[in-house]
């Protein structure tokens, strides 16, 4: 099958954003392995807004992958920044790829790869708060 | 913005005078070469023309040339036809790992089919061992299917030994009264620049295409050595002397013989030094500037035109698309690109990881390679690397 990405996905491919590391960073979260071809790292920094709320302050990205999993390591990096941690929870595969305006039903599992890396963060972040 | 074409094995531009030949066959010579009448009579005197090239060029008889729709065609017709007319109840099958899919896909199909198949290995300089061919002989053995040079690694296998070797095991098979082995090769990556005379190389059968040689597409070839035991698998009418029913794509095969002819001609050997000359440089240009990188497949035993390198720690549908982005089209030998998420098997067949596997790039040059483009390719590279690199999690 000929692979064909939106153009969306070229565009956070050639420039992504937040890529890069957070030092000191209050929780991170990698999924993939080398096998499949693809690693996502997710790096978080947890704030409290005004209401209370603890949010997303920060978010970057490392990832070693095709177009899709930078394409979609970025848009999830945009997605995530500034939301409360529940509603980052949220965040499903579909959400991204229909930010990406679509992906190749063979690239869908990128998606799903950001989403547990998020998750993964998150979960980093919640553990090494009770410690 | 540069466009730069490094993706020769892919396909290949036409040639201008290939263009130009088969051009009047469409609109005015457009008969049917099956046709009794005066258009007709035409067009078949321009088949026959071309047939006459490829046998030349082959060494072979005419009547061994069977026209098909392109290398995938006469690779099925092989092996499906190959089987087609055997007795035997549970024919075995030779081949290597390192085939490419119109090879590797019917005989996945005839395994579940009945038929018991040999996938010999290769060395880590992807080249086969002809013994390996000898010690995968079996009482049962109908076909054995060896492509010339590799569509990914070009490494170029010994088909002229193992002809031999098939040769002498043949020899003692008619001696005891048993069928022959049937011997194929997939050349359509050799037709270009290696010594394709199917009676040096001793093969019963041999297959390429017009796109790899500057022709055009949806044209091929399938040689059949006079005498080989192969049936039909396409039925219809009496064309290609029974063998392949279906009206003739004359233009095609016109641009086929042309696109031979300009293998044969004098400037072509000028042109293969040039195109290896320039790989060299590329080779040398990558591996020196760029760390963690690696030349996957023979550096001696492989087709002129090929370089196939793995960088460390990133994958290579990325490297692909920031090519393109700066006006360079490669490959990659990581599937990810081409529709499939498993790694390439030729080079996890040389024993590289799947993680060297996925992170790997094809160049192949052409006639139209430049240095002046290589030297663009050199300077955009490293940067490309770098970014990538710098996005990576692995360090």
């Amino acid at each position: 099958m000929a692979i064909k990405y939106s153009q969306k996905v070229i565009e956070h491919f050639k420039n992504p954003h937040n890529m890069g590391q957070i030092k000191n960073a209050d929780g991170v979260g990698q999924v993939g392995n080398p096998m499949c071809g693809d690693i996502l790292r997710l790096y978080i920094k947890v704030k409290q807004n005004r209401k209370g709320q603890e949010i997303i302050s920060d978010i970057k990205f490392e990832t070693l992958g095709c177009a899709a999993a930078i394409a979609n390591s970025s848009i999830i990096t945009d997605i995530a920044k500034g939301k409360t941690l529940e509603e980052a929870k949220k965040i499903t595969q579909t959400n991204i790829a229909k930010e990406l305006g679509g992906l190749p039903p063979i690239k869908m599992h990128c998606s799903n790869l950001a989403a547990s890396a998020l998750s993964a963060a998150i979960a980093d972040f919640l553990k090494k708060r009770k410690i | 913005m540069p466009k730069i074409y490094l993706d020769y094995a892919a396909t290949t531009p036409v040639a201008p005078q290939v263009f130009k030949t088969i051009q009047p066959y469409f609109c005015q010579k457009f008969g049917n070469p099956a046709s009794l009448h005066s258009f007709g009579q035409e067009a078949l005197k321009a088949v026959d023309f071309a047939r006459e090239k490829v046998a030349k060029f082959l060494n072979c008889q005419i009547q061994e040339i069977i026209f098909t729709s392109g290398t995938t065609e006469s690779n099925n017709l092989a092996i499906a036809g190959v089987i087609a007319a055997t007795s035997i109840k549970k024919p075995h099958i030779i081949t290597t790992k390192i085939e490419h899919h119109s090879i590797l896909e019917p005989l996945k199909y005839l395994e579940k089919h009945g038929c018991d198949v040999t996938y010999l290995s290769v060395d880590k300089e992807g080249v086969l061992n002809k013994k390996s061919v000898q010690q995968a002989l079996k009482e049962n053995t109908i076909l054995v299917s060896i492509i010339y040079a590799n569509n990914e690694i070009g490494t170029v296998q010994p088909i002229a030994e193992v002809g031999e070797l098939i040769k002498k095991e043949n020899e003692k098979r008619q001696k005891q009264g048993r069928g022959k082995i049937i011997f194929h090769t997939d050349a359509v990556q050799a037709i270009e620049y290696l010594n394709c005379n199917v009676q040096a190389l001793g093969v019963d059968l041999l297959s390429f295409s017009g796109h790899k040689i500057y022709g055009p597409k949806g044209i091929g070839v399938l040689y059949i050595k006079q005498g080989t035991k192969i049936k039909k698998i396409q039925r219809g009418g009496s064309q290609e002397y029974y063998m392949r029913a279906g009206t003739l794509n004359v233009p095609g095969i016109v641009g086929l013989g042309k696109a031979i002819e300009l293998i044969q001609s004098l400037s072509h050997k000028k042109e293969i030094i040039a195109i290896k000359k320039l790989r060299d440089k590329l080779i040398e240009g990558i591996t020196k500037t760029i760390s963690g990188t690696r030349l996957n497949g023979s550096k001696n035993l492989r087709l002129p035109n090929n370089a196939n390198l793995s960088f460390a720690k990133i994958e290579g549908e990325s490297i692909l698309l920031h090519l393109d982005f700066e006006g360079i089209a490669v490959s990659t030998g990581s599937a990810c690109a081409s529709g499939s998420l498993e790694p390439s098997h030729v080079l996890l067949a040389l024993g590289l990881s799947h993680e060297q596997a996925h992170g790997s790039i094809r160049f192949t040059l052409g006639r139209d390679t430049t240095e002046r483009e290589i030297n663009y390719l050199l300077k955009i590279l490293p940067k490309i690397i770098k970014k990538l690199r710098k996005m990576s999690p692995i360090k």
